[in-house]
């Protein structure tokens, strides 16, 4: 790819860059400095990269690095506030008295179809944006920076077990919203 | 024999840490049986595919 059309792709997924940095970090300033750093990792490493089609999963590939780096510096330097299990939240609704599910789940079909969609991401992003912030920095760091549950536990110093409770509320939630705003519209699987 | 609900629970547990053996064996009879908890199953199966190609195309 000749410089010009590589700057101007860069350019063109640095709004991509920022949403997804933001999501992961929720604070503007050091996702800013993130997108900055994996802009300017991705012109120095230019020769190694070939093709407009993978060039932003080679961009957020590097970007999910620096994010993971910048947490482990942010944990050291200011223990992460609590993941209080203060708020007792489960999902006993979801369940009759005996145990059995209220309502069967959705056959939510083969994931493919979905996940070829960026209309199906656009609505990810919502309801990834909708978890509280203790939870979705727990969860994010497990799916989509995809660190070891230990150690998430402990960067955030938090005990195993809070871990899968947050892990758990955040999937919950998630399946709750994707469940209503994208596969209850018939956009999803039959 | 484990409900639902707490079949549910170790699905989600079992993305996050191993699950013992006994854990393992009674998951693996409750889904063996349960139509409802295999849909939660492919679910969850479906939550993390998504998330680890985030964000997308």
């Amino acid at each position: 790819m000749a410089d010009p059309d590589f700057n101007a792709e860069l350019n063109r997924l640095r709004p991509t860059l920022m949403r997804f940095a933001v999501l992961q970090l929720r604070d503007e300033q050091s996702a800013e400095d993130v997108v900055q750093d994996t802009m300017l990792a991705a012109l120095q490493g230019r020769e190694k990269f070939s093709g407009r089609a993978q060039l932003k999963t080679w961009l957020v590939a590097i970007l999910k690095n620096k994010i993971v780096d910048r947490i482990r510096q942010r944990s050291r330097e200011a223990p992460l506030p609590q993941v209080g299990d203060s708020e007792a939240e489960d999902f006993d609704a979801l369940f009759q008295a005996d145990g059995h599910w209220q309502e069967k789940p959705s056959n939510w079909g083969n994931p493919e179809a979905a996940l070829q969609q960026s209309r199906f991401y656009d609505v990810m992003e919502l309801c990834m944006n909708a978890l509280p912030e203790n939870l979705a920095r727990v969860f994010t760091m497990r799916e989509i920076l995809e660190m070891e549950t230990e150690e998430i536990c402990k960067e955030l110093a938090i005990s195993t077990s809070n871990c899968w409770v947050v892990l758990y509320r955040a999937r919950m939630r998630l399946r709750e919203c994707l469940q209503l705003k994208w596969f209850s519209e018939g956009v999803g699987a039959e | 024999m484990k409900t639902c609900k707490e079949v549910h629970r170790l699905v989600s547990e079992g993305q996050d840490r191993n699950l013992s053996f006994i854990e393992r064996i009674a998951v693996r009879v409750h889904l063996m049986m349960c139509g409802a908890c295999r849909r939660f199953e492919a679910q969850m199966d479906f939550l993390r595919q998504a998330l680890r190609r985030f964000p997308g195309p």
